[in-house]
């Protein structure tokens, strides 16, 4: 083979190669601007990226699903990577909405009023956190606020100990140490845990506080929810916290726990809706329905919400596109999709925050074009 | 063996006994690692998986993972074109001229770099490329596998190509050859076993990765065009991640089956890779 | 073609192929440095702030803006020294046997064997390992290690499973395919007359791979080492799924710790501020781990080879 020919031949390989990247690359993103780049797939689709909590996944997903049927040429593409990034990726406008379990924080708000304008918190439904145990021959664990509080404290050493024992009368409570597993990544459902934690116990708030990666004072860390249900099942005298659905899931045994009003509440479905009920709520939507005294109400309930621009035509939105989102919302907002979410492991909003919900998403501004 | 001393018969039996021993140390794990993603995958296994996508409906049963096997053939194959040539001809400098600050500075950041934690990747190609551009895609993800991918297959490169006999190469130019022709027909293919198994390492770890895509492809739950690589993409790590974590029977299940696709999806790429590279490979032995 | 006119042609080709190669190596150091480069700029403020506290400090806490790097240093350290005295025998074992040893119909099925090992992703290797192994390992040798050996205080305290050594166990299993594979290919190079003048002067099987080709092969083995180092230390999911996610300093090894890599994808996500600038310093602490490795190992390779020369 002469010289040239095997030149040729290798040269031409490392065109192949380097021309895959471009044509890969060379949907001219560099040119394309971003709010054309998303309504530029293939047949005139509008793709709504919106990322944030792990927690509300599988019924934004679900709901997703169900309004593309009804309208194929919106594709609404949810992504659970956790709330600080979805706040994240949204303040920086590279995804259409945010969803996140804890509502954003004063700091966190005047940064994206800087980056993108005012940002509306609209609640979508609501969820809770249960006690997980794994005690061998105890099937209902009683625990009330300070106690569990003083568990997770590791104050608690022994399951018979005379706090837990006087909350079971009538329960044989083996001598087996208390094992506390938490979670080792940060989480929403940790925010809320700690939350409930401090409202209840002073020692707890000034110790540790409420967080999304706190500094657990005791106990092995589990590494998701699945890490914390593997440990709890793996280990006796295990105890954790779980969110609802994945306790019912993966039937794991949960705590009944004493509410602020003295009632002895399961966390289900019911008791979760109760917690939201007789709340005043505030006009930008950000409040926190931990302890709640409502009757019927379970302790550890919070809602989740999904964040919008009020005014998305600053952030690349065209005006279908606005309107798109906010047909979004109020589809996941009205009855046919709320009634969803028990089934789920969810709690529906009450009624008075589903409509205050809905006129919030109604108040997204549409641009002019 | 006659006339060998009784101490040396020893050492050469226990030597086999370790030798045999740590095949049976792999292949115990891999056997059980195996059977027990079979276990919960196998049974969600045919061709309703690999065409249909996800369900959207979490409590749904079957559905298969469609958008995640078409993102990751899609990603793999630009990472790959784009990140072996540069890596083995990187590797076949620092072997052919690797001598100097330049050669020691090009050492230095593969070796670092070889054990970046892959989220630092994709935060990279994040700031890089999806903040400016304004939004997630494929050929961000690539980009960003392709990064990690870089100096497994340059150091790995290095080390194989290292050890082709200086003498092939000394006898090679003494009749003649042009140097670039000596690497290119002698050098190259006597170590193209290699090539490809440090190649093969590099999209193993690439194809199993969910952290570098989180920030960059993204994830998608509609399927995409072959060639559209300007929205965000699917892909296999991120679905078994998310599903087989879920709290849903029905999307573990999904999420076993499509442990069981990727790996032999790396397996095929494997035999083939190395189907080819064998054909063409110059042997020393 | 005159002669004279091919030389031309070959020396100018020789130049462009210089030019090239030159190129795309600039390529790496331009790409991969510039990661590196921002990765520090970015943690700059945190070293800044902390100095070399950042490194000795024990304690983390982003809520208070206490930020000390030291457990998930000694947690990365522990767990791949643990994957490293675990796997490296295994893998060049296997690779002698794979190349030297192993009948020919049986090599190529074995071969492949050994790379779907490193087909796996990691995340159904750390959920296998907490699903499947570590209950098995934690009632079937950490527990009764911790009974008989308990004195000693590396094997002190009761195990809860998750731990260094289960995070080293199976650290261990993912790298074996990865020191294997390239171990293989370097002793695979050896000149056929290395091991035939050995034979040829009486050595045994042990003896021709003792002297005659794991000498040639070392420093390729010590680069492969590094490559399954440098995977064990960056690997993030399936360590934080056994490790038990608790920052501490402790000489057991059957207790629950945390890693550099581990913690960064713990809290990432989540965080803010200079909290991810701490977790991005965290990455350049692991740079730092990684450097100092690598430069032992080839420091490890010329010597070696020094000696060999001798």
């Amino acid at each position: 083979m002469g010289v040239r020919r095997e030149a040729r031949l290798i040269l031409l390989a490392l065109v192949v190669g380097l021309a895959a990247a471009l044509v890969a690359g060379c949907g001219g993103s560099k040119v394309v601007s971003a709010q054309q780049a998303s309504d530029q797939t293939s047949g005139a689709k509008v793709v709504l990226n919106g990322s944030g909590a792990t927690f509300p996944e599988p019924i934004y997903v679900q709901w997703a699903g169900e309004f593309n049927k009804s309208r194929p040429d919106v594709q609404v593409n949810y992504q659970g990577i956790g709330s600080g990034g979805g706040i994240e990726q949204f303040t920086s406008q590279i995804t259409g909405f945010g969803a996140s379990d804890a509502p954003m924080s004063d700091e966190e708000l005047a940064g994206a009023q800087k980056a993108g304008g005012p940002v509306l918190h609209i609640p979508m439904v609501l969820g809770s956190v249960a006690v997980t145990y794994n005690v061998s021959g105890v099937k209902d664990l009683k625990l009330d606020g300070p106690t569990l509080a003083n568990i997770f404290l590791g104050k608690i050493k022994k399951w018979n100990d005379p706090q837990i024992s006087k909350l079971n009368p009538g329960v044989s409570l083996p001598g087996d140490d208390v094992k506390v597993v938490h979670r080792s990544d940060s989480s929403g459902t940790s925010y809320i845990f700690t939350g409930y934690l401090s409202a209840v116990s002073p020692e707890w708030k000034s110790k540790v506080g409420q967080d999304k990666a706190p500094e657990w004072p005791t106990g092995i860390g589990g590494e998701g929810n699945d890490g914390v249900a593997a440990a709890i099942q793996q280990t006796k005298g295990a105890i954790g916290y779980n969110e609802l659905g994945y306790a019912l899931e993966n039937k794991i045994a949960y705590a009944t726990l004493k509410s602020a009003n003295g009632e002895w509440i399961k966390p289900s479905s019911d008791s979760t809706s109760a917690a939201g009920s007789g709340v005043t709520y505030p006009d930008d939507l950000r409040f926190s329905l931990l302890n709640s005294k409502a009757p019927g109400a379970y302790p550890i309930v919070s809602a989740t919400w999904i964040l919008a621009w009020k005014n998305p035509a600053q952030d690349g939105f065209n005006r279908q596109k606005a309107k798109d989102l906010i047909q979004f919302l109020s589809f996941g907002l009205a009855g046919d999709a709320q009634k969803q979410a028990p089934d789920l492991g969810y709690a529906k909003l009450p009624k008075d925050l589903q409509s205050l919900a809905l006129k919030a998403a109604d108040s997204i501004q549409l641009p002019k074009s | 063996m006659s006339g060998v001393s009784g101490r040396r018969r020893v050492a050469d039996r226990v030597a086999s006994v370790w030798m045999l021993g740590s095949v049976l140390c792999a292949l115990v794990p891999l056997a059980f690692i195996l059977g027990y993603v079979a276990y919960k995958g196998a049974g969600l296994i045919s061709w309703t998986f690999l065409s249909q996508s996800e369900p959207f409906s979490f409590t749904e049963r079957g559905g298969g993972f469609w958008n995640g096997i078409k993102g990751t053939l899609k990603l793999i194959t630009v990472a790959t074109l784009v990140s072996a040539p540069v890596g083995i001809l990187a590797a076949v400098y620092l072997s052919e001229y690797g001598r100097g600050r330049f050669a020691t500075a090009v050492r230095f950041v593969t070796d670092v770099m070889t054990g970046v934690p892959s989220i630092f990747v994709g935060v990279f190609i994040y700031s890089l490329i999806v903040l400016e551009t304004g939004h997630f895609s494929a050929w961000s993800g690539a980009l960003a596998l392709a990064v990690l991918m870089l100096p497994i297959v340059t150091r790995g490169a290095e080390e194989v190509l290292k050890l082709v006999p200086r003498e092939l190469r000394e006898a090679s130019l003494a009749l003649g050859v042009p140097h670039w022709r000596t690497v290119f027909r002698i050098v190259l293919p006597t170590a193209a076993s290699g090539l490809v198994t440090a190649l093969m390492l590099a999209v193993a770890r690439a194809a199993g990765e969910t952290a570098p895509l989180l920030f960059t492809s993204f994830g998608n739950r509609f399927v995409t065009g072959w060639t559209d690589f300007n929205q965000p993409d699917s892909a296999l790590p991120l679905l078994i991640f998310r599903d087989a974590r879920s709290a849903y029977s029905t999307a573990q299940e999904r999420a076993w089956a499509g442990a069981l696709v990727l790996i032999a999806l790396v397996l095929v790429l494997t035999i083939a890779a190395r189907f080819i590279a064998t054909r063409r490979s110059v042997r020393t032995v | 073609m005159l002669r004279a006119d091919r030389t031309r042609l070959a020396r100018s080709a020789d130049r462009c192929f210089q030019v090239l190669v030159t190129t795309f190596a600039a390529l790496v150091l331009v790409v991969l440095g510039l990661m590196l480069a921002r990765t520090t700029y970015t943690a700059w403020p945190v070293f800044h702030r902390f100095g070399l506290d950042f490194v000795k400090g024990r304690d983390w806490a982003p809520s208070r803006d206490v930020f000390g790097a030291l457990p998930f240093i000694f947690g990365t350290v522990v767990t791949s020294l643990i994957a490293i005295v675990l796997a490296v025998p295994v893998s060049v074992g296997i690779a002698l046997y794979l190349t030297e040893v192993a009948p020919a119909r049986t090599r190529r099925p074995l071969v492949y064997l050994v790379e779907l090992l490193a087909a796996i992703p990691s995340v159904v290797f750390g959920l296998w390992g907490l699903i499947v192994l570590l209950p098995r390992l934690q009632d079937h040798v950490w527990t009764p290690l911790s009974a008989k050996l308990g004195f000693i205080p590396l094997f002190a305290g009761p195990s809860y499973g998750q731990s260094f050594a289960t995070a080293g166990v199976i650290l261990a299993i993912m790298i074996v395919p990865i020191v294997t594979a390239i171990s293989r290919e370097v002793i695979a190079l050896v000149p056929h007359e290395h091991k035939e003048a050995a034979l040829a002067l009486g050595a045994t099987r042990w003896e021709v791979l003792r002297l005659a080709v794991l000498p040639y092969a070392r420093a390729g083995i010590i680069g492969s080492v590094m490559l399954g180092f440098g995977r064990a230390v960056g690997e993030t999911i399936a360590v934080a799924l056994v490790i038990g996610g608790s920052p501490q300093i402790t000489a057991s090894i059957l207790q629950p710790g945390y890693t550099i890599a581990s913690v960064i994808a713990n809290q990432f996500n989540e965080a803010t501020g200079i909290h991810i600038q701490a977790l991005v310093g965290l990455g350049v602490v692991l740079f730092a781990i990684t450097i100092l490795i690598n430069v032992a190992g080839r420091l490890f390779v010329w010597r070696a080879a020094r000696g060999l020369a001798s």
